[in-house]
């Protein structure tokens, strides 16, 4: 009974681990990422009902492999298939690496194959992102979908038609060159990047936190500094989850309520994955220019490497967050770097960079503008103004959890409700 | 190795009837490196947006068939093996640089047709 749990925990264990290893090897066997799929599937399954019998092998990943492309070349033999029409483009493995260009003797893991593939510029971004739950992460589709709340019968749609442009389009199966790969990693870095902060918040929804999601991201970044030592902005992004994820136990109070970064109980932070985090980020700052992620995670951890909120170091905050905007010029940064910025210079100058943002078109419509906004505005005593921007902020979020959080504010302002206070 | 036409987008066509050889000479200069890419199957430049009709249903109308701030300017097909190598050859056309761009897609079948002769 115990040995029958041991062997389907090793098994969940080798899908949560080694799914992505495992069907980027196949997929250079099947050609195609459909089969590819299927023999994996088909590998697990054998594995579910041999493991009891015969013991969990040394090596999970290397049975499952095995197991999985001997079944695609079954498969392909049986349809008579050759190779030179295999509908995916696999490249042999002695081209993938020009040293010519990039010096780079190592051969790259399949794996950065499939990801660069599933995140292919070609395909719309919320396919990228559904192939890669499915295919780099082994979701299931009904679970793809149920984390981006649309109906299965989309996200399978979108799944199917994404992998027919791969083949139709003959997108390749490989690591981008060196003069694609700085834009195609950023389109890489940016789909773990949105699954994570899908996960973090929520966009929609009553929950604020999807663990699922933000544990997929977090594998992901991984997966993806571990295949990319040298690369910065890899680096950099997990050192950005890392220490972002660090808050996650206390962004909620007990009954369910978002608590803002000074109310948060700073020793409940996972200290071992600042550290983490800090590390990377110190290796990141050093030489060269610092890329955006780089940037992102050296604030964030300043802002959680304070002893208190009060003794955060507010101008080294600016001026990380002009660093961050002469690489990234993102209004959203802009408005971002206005809560520092009212801590070292002053309320007046904070609110001022905030009206000036509402003028961005970018801006209109994002919930966060109107909410600093009307946290600036209670701080300077312009009550009734603050009100009106609290009101502006609730009709646009749409999280129930921010919600709250924003009702709350705009209740305590209320004069019918505190009538003492005003 | 695969085909993929490519479309070029562009507020008009260069390749009006009283257009100078400056008027066209970046398209012309990028012409020669297709040819000399030995990638290109066939290319061909068209004539602006006043000269096209359209026939929509019945209804013969004035102008390009959608009208947009784009229309196709012209177009070719080459021979590339994936799309990674088309999208490196269509994004050096000098449309990309000019307020437009190009539109990659893979070709079904065709090719020059044989005629019954006359």
């Amino acid at each position: 009974m115990s040995d029958h749990a041991a062997v389907a925990a090793a098994i969940a264990d080798a899908h949560r681990r080694e799914w992505t290893r495992v069907l980027a090897a196949t997929v250079r066997v099947a050609g195609d990422l459909d089969l590819a799929e299927e023999c994996v599937q088909e590998a697990y399954a054998a594995a579910l009902r041999g493991w009891p019998r015969d013991g969990v092998p040394s090596s999970p990943a290397a049975w499952l492999t095995t197991t999985a492309r001997r079944r695609a070349v079954d498969a392909l033999r049986r349809a008579g298939t050759l190779r030179s029409k295999l509908p995916l483009l696999v490249e042999p493995e002695e081209s993938v690496t020009d040293a010519r260009d990039d010096g780079a003797d190592a051969v790259p893991d399949d794996r950065l194959r499939l990801i660069f593939t599933c995140c292919h510029p070609a395909l719309a971004q919320e396919a990228q992102v559904a192939l890669t739950l499915r295919l780099v992460c082994g979701v299931p589709t009904p679970d793809v979908a149920k984390a981006f709340l649309v109906p299965e019968t989309t996200m399978a749609a979108r799944v199917t038609r994404a992998k027919k442009k791969i083949t139709g389009a003959r997108i390749p199966y490989r690591v981008p060159r060196p003069a694609e790969l700085p834009d195609r990693l950023r389109a890489v870095l940016a789909v773990v990047h949105l699954l994570f902060t899908t996960g973090h918040t929520a966009p929609s929804g009553p929950d604020l936190v999807r663990a699922d999601l933000v544990d997929r991201a977090l594998h992901l970044a991984r997966m993806l500094h571990e295949l990319m030592p040298d690369e910065p902005e890899a680096r950099g992004l997990l050192a950005l989850l890392l220490v972002t994820d660090a808050r996650r136990a206390t962004r909620l109070d007990d009954t369910g309520r978002l608590r803002r970064l000074p109310e948060q109980d700073r020793s409940r932070w996972d200290r071992a994955a600042m550290a983490e985090a800090h590390d990377l980020i110190v290796a990141g700052l050093r030489g060269g220019r610092a890329g955006r992620y780089v940037l992102q995670a050296a604030i964030a951890s300043l802002y959680a490497q304070a002893p208190s909120f009060d003794r955060t170091d507010w101008p080294q905050l600016v001026t990380l967050y002009d660093r961050l905007l002469e690489v990234w010029p993102s209004p959203v940064v802009a408005l971002n770097r206005t809560v520092p910025l009212a801590m070292a210079a002053g309320l007046q100058a904070a609110l001022a960079e905030v009206e000036r943002l509402e003028s961005d078109p970018v801006l209109a419509g994002y919930h966060y503008l109107p909410a600093v906004k009307a946290d600036l505005l209670r701080r300077t005593g312009q009550l009734a103004l603050a009100r009106q921007a609290y009101a502006g902020a609730l009709a646009l979020a749409a999280n129930e959890t921010e919600r709250a959080f924003l009702s709350e504010q705009l209740a305590e302002l209320d004069p019918a409700g505190r009538p003492g206070l005003v | 190795m695969a085909q993929y036409a490519v479309l070029i987008y562009a507020g008009d066509s260069a390749h009006s009837s009283d257009a100078t050889a400056e008027d066209t000479a970046v398209h012309d200069r990028h012409a020669q490196e297709l040819e000399r890419s030995g990638a290109v199957v066939a290319a061909y430049a068209l004539t602006p947006r006043d000269l096209a009709t359209s026939v929509r249903g019945d209804a013969v109308t004035d102008g390009p068939f959608v009208d947009t701030k784009e229309i196709v300017a012209g177009f070719y097909i080459l021979e590339a093996a994936d799309l990674d190598e088309a999208l490196a050859i269509a994004r050096l056309n000098p449309a990309c640089r000019l307020g437009g761009g190009v539109e990659v897609r893979p070709v079904a079948g065709g090719g020059f047709v044989q005629r019954p002769a006359a």
